[in-house]
C-alpha cells in the first residue's frame, strides 16, 4: 500500500514567475523524506505539486513528470481527483471541517464522495484510522462532538486520521508541527515514525532536528536571491546530509552558519 | 534597628481627584430640573425639556470633569456624551415608529375578524354603519396577508437559487475573470435600482411576453426578485469569502471533487450567514409598495392564486385605504384597518429578524469539546 515517486525535471510556475526549478528526485516507497531550506525556497510549492495540489492556485502550472510508480501525474487526461486520492495531505494548520464531529470528518474522504458504507465499517473505519493516528484512546468517547474542540495537536491528528482514512499511497505533510507546542510534536513524529511501516511520508520542515530525527532522506532545498527559483541542492541520507554534505551551502544551513 | 514609615498620604500619587461615583446622576438631576425650569419659561414641551436636558448635562458634566479631573478625563467625558446622544438620536424615530404604529394598529388588530376576514364586499355603507351606530367593524386584512406571503415565497424562491447559484460562480468559479467583474458590477447596479423601475420592468416584460393588462401576483414577485436578487448575491458572495480556503484544500487533498465541496463543505461551513442573509433580503422587499401597486394591482378579495389575477398584498392594502377609504365620508375604519395593517407588516418583518438570528444559531458551526 505504497508507492515510489519519481520527479524529472520539474519547473514550478506561478504565471510567469518560475518557483521551482529543474527538481529532480527519487522518494522511495515506505521511507520519511524530508524537504528542509531557507523559507520561500520553493519546499512548500514542489510539495504541492506531488499531488496536483499547486494548479488550485489561479495560473499555477508545472513542466517535467512526476512519475507515481512510473505514471506521470501530469500526463494528459489524468485526473487531478484520482490522483489527490492516492496521494494526501496533512496542511500547515490543523484544518478539520467545523461542520463536522471527530466521527464525520474522519469519515470525510468517504462522506464527502457519496461512498456508500455501512455503519459497521463506517465504526470499522473511524477506529482504525484513529488508532493509525494515535488519537483513538482520547477521543473514543466524544466521536460525536465537533473536531473544532480538540486541541491543537489533537486536530492535527484527526486532520492525519482523515489523511489515512481514504488508504491513500503517499502522505505529504507540509509543516505538520510548526503551529504545535513540542509534546504534540513529539506524538506526531512518532506518529510517522509508525506510518511509514504503511505509506510513503515526505514531509517539509523548517526544524532540522526534526528531519533529522524523523526522516530517512533529507533534500536541501535553496534559493539564490528574492525573484530567482528556488533549487534542489542536495538528496541524500540524512546522516550525511547532517554530517558530511557535499554541497557547501548545504553544510551552511544545517551546521547554522546561515537560514 | 529604624524603619522608615510610609508617608502617609490622602491620595496616591498615582491619581488625579476623581468626580464622585454619583456624580452622572447628580448632573442629569439638576439638568432635568433646569431644563424644566428654561421650558417653563418659553412654553414646556416634552422633547424640547428632553433636548435641553441633554445639553444641559452634556455641559455640565464635562465642565464639573474638567475643573475636578483634568482634559483628558473631561474629553473622554465629552466624547461619551456625543457617542450615547448619537445613538439615542438613531434609536429615537425608530421607537417613536414603533410606537405610533402600536397605539393605532392594536385597535385593528384586536377587530375579531381582522386577520381572517376580507373586504369582499365591505362597502362604505358598513363602515358608516359602524361611524354612526356603533356597529361593529367589518372587513379585514386577509387576502392582503395571504397576497404578501405568496407573492414573497414566490419572490424567494426565485431569487435565492438565482442569487446564491451566481454568488457560488463569483466566489468559487469566477477567479476575477471579465466575465465574473461583470456580473459584479451589474449586481452592484442592480442594488441601486429603484423600486418602481423593478415594478414597471416586470409589468412591461409581463405585458410583452403574455399580454397586455397582465397583473397577477407572480408579476409582483419578479419585481420583487429583482429587488432581492443583487442583496442575496452581495450576502452570499460575503460568506462565501469567508470560508477559510484551507477547508476547500482540505476537501481537494481527499480526493473530493469541486463541486461536491462546494456542496458539502463550503455551503455548510457559510450556511448560517447565508440563511440569515436571504432572511433579511425578504425582510427588505415583504414591505414594498410601489412595484406591487403595478405588477399586481390590488383587490378586496381573497385570491391565492400568484398565477391569475390581481392579488393584495399588505403595502397596497395600507395604501389604498388611506387613500381610497371604503367610505369617503368616514375614514376612520378605513384609517384603523390601515394602522392594523401596517402593525401585521412591522411584525412579520420582526419575525423574520427573529428567525434570520435563530436560523444563524441554528446552523453556525458547533463549538464545544
Amino acid at each position: 500500500m505504497s508507492k515510489r515517486i519519481d520527479v524529472k525535471d520539474l519547473n514550478v510556475y506561478y504565471s510567469k514567475f518560475l518557483a521551482v526549478e529543474d527538481v529532480n528526485i527519487n522518494i522511495e516507497a515506505k521511507s520519511v523524506t524530508a524537504f528542509i531550506g531557507p523559507s520561500g525556497c520553493g519546499k512548500s510549492t514542489f510539495l504541492r505539486t506531488l499531488n496536483r495540489m499547486h494548479e488550485v492556485i489561479p495560473g499555477a502550472r508545472v513542466e517535467g513528470e512526476v512519475l507515481l510508480d512510473g505514471d506521470n501525474l501530469y500526463g494528459p487526461g489524468v485526473d487531478p481527483v484520482t490522483v489527490r486520492s492516492q496521494i494526501g495531505m496533512v496542511f500547515q494548520r490543523p484544518n478539520p471541517f467545523p461542520t463536522m464531529s471527530i466521527r464525520d470528518n474522519v469519515l470525510a474522504g468517504v462522506k464527502l464522495n457519496n461512498t456508500k458504507i455501512s455503519k459497521g465499517e463506517a465504526d470499522v473505519l473511524v477506529e482504525r484510522s484513529l488508532q493509525g493516528a494515535n488519537l483513538w484512546n482520547e477521543v473514543k468517547d466524544r466521536l460525536g462532538k465537533p473536531g473544532s474542540g480538540l486541541s491543537g495537536g489533537q486536530q492535527q491528528r484527526l486532520c492525519i486520521a482523515r489523511a489515512i482514512a481514504v488508504e491513500p499511497q503517499v502522505i505529504l505533510m507540509d509543516e505538520p508541527c510548526s503551529a504545535l507546542d513540542p509534546i504534540s510534536t513529539l506524538a506526531i513524529e512518532d506518529l510517522i515514525n509508525e506510518l511509514k511501516d504503511q505509506y510513503t511520508v515526505v514531509i517539509v520542515t523548517h526544524n532540522m532536528q526534526q528531519a533529522a530525527r524523523v526522516s530517512d532522506k533529507t533534500a536541501f532545498f535553496n534559493i539564490a536571491g528574492t525573484g530567482k527559483p528556488g533549487k534542489l541542492i542536495e538528496f541524500g541520507d540524512t546522516p550525511t546530509i547532517f554530517s558530511n554534505p557535499t554541497e557547501k551551502a548545504t553544510e551552511d544551513y544545517v551546521s547554522g552558519r546561515f537560514g | 534597628m529604624t524603619s522608615t514609615l510610609t508617608p502617609v498620604r490622602k491620595r496616591s500619587a498615582l491619581t488625579k481627584g476623581q468626580l464622585p461615583k454619583a456624580a452622572p446622576y447628580i448632573v442629569v438631576a439638576v439638568a432635568l430640573v433646569l431644563g424644566a425650569a428654561i421650558l417653563a419659561l418659553i412654553g414646556f414641551n416634552a422633547f424640547g425639556w428632553g433636548i435641553v436636558s441633554g445639553i444641559l448635562f452634556a455641559a455640565g458634566l464635562v465642565g464639573w470633569s474638567l475643573i475636578v479631573e483634568g482634559a483628558r478625563k473631561a474629553k473622554d467625558k465629552l466624547a461619551t456624551c456625543l457617542v450615547v446622544g448619537a445613538f439615542l438620536v438613531a434609536l429615537l424615530p425608530l421607537f417613536s415608529v414603533i410606537w405610533t404604529v402600536l397605539v393605532n394598529g392594536l385597535p385593528g388588530l384586536l377587530d375579531p375578524g381582522f386577520l381572517n376576514t376580507s373586504m369582499n364586499g365591505v362597502t362604505g355603507a358598513f363602515d358608516n354603519k359602524t361611524v354612526e351606530e356603533g356597529a361593529p367593524l367589518l372587513g379585514g386584512i386577509y387576502h392582503a396577508l395571504m397576497g404578501t406571503l405568496l407573492i414573497t415565497v414566490l419572490a424567494t424562491l426565485i431569487s435565492v437559487p438565482v442569487g446564491l447559484l451566481t454568488a457560488i460562480y463569483l466566489v468559487e468559479y469566477g477567479e476575477d475573470r471579465a466575465l465574473a467583474r461583470a456580473i459584479t458590477f451589474f449586481v452592484d447596479v442592480m442594488t441601486g435600482i429603484p423600486s418602481i423601475v423593478a415594478g414597471l420592468f416586470a409589468a412591461a416584460a409581463f405585458f410583452a411576453l403574455v399580454g397586455p393588462g397582465t397583473k397577477t401576483g407572480a408579476v409582483a414577485a419578479v419585481a420583487l426578485s429583482v429587488l432581492m436578487i443583487p442583496v442575496v448575491v452581495r450576502s452570499s458572495e460575503e460568506m462565501l469569502k469567508i470560508v477559510p480556503n484551507e477547508l476547500r484544500e482540505a476537501a481537494y487533498a481527499l480526493g473530493v471533487r469541486k463541486w461536491r465541496t462546494i456542496l458539502k463543505v463550503v455551503l455548510p461551513t457559510a450556511i448560517s450567514g447565508i440563511a440569515s442573509g436571504i432572511t433579511l433580503a425578504i425582510a427588505r422587499v415583504i414591505g414594498e409598495t410601489a412595484p406591487i401597486l403595478v405588477t399586481a394591482g390590488f383587490a378586496t378579495t381573497i385570491n391565492t392564486n400568484v398565477f391569475s389575477g390581481w392579488m393584495a398584498s399588505l403595502p397596497t392594502f395600507i395604501y389604498t385605504q388611506i387613500l381610497n377609504p371604503t367610505s369617503p365620508s368616514n375614514p376612520d375604519p378605513s384609517s384603523q384597518r390601515a394602522w392594523g395593517a401596517a402593525l401585521v407588516l412591522i411584525i412579520l418583518v420582526m419575525l423574520l429578524n427573529l428567525g434570520a438570528r435563530l436560523i444563524a444559531r441554528m446552523f453556525a458551526p458547533k463549538t464545544g469539546r
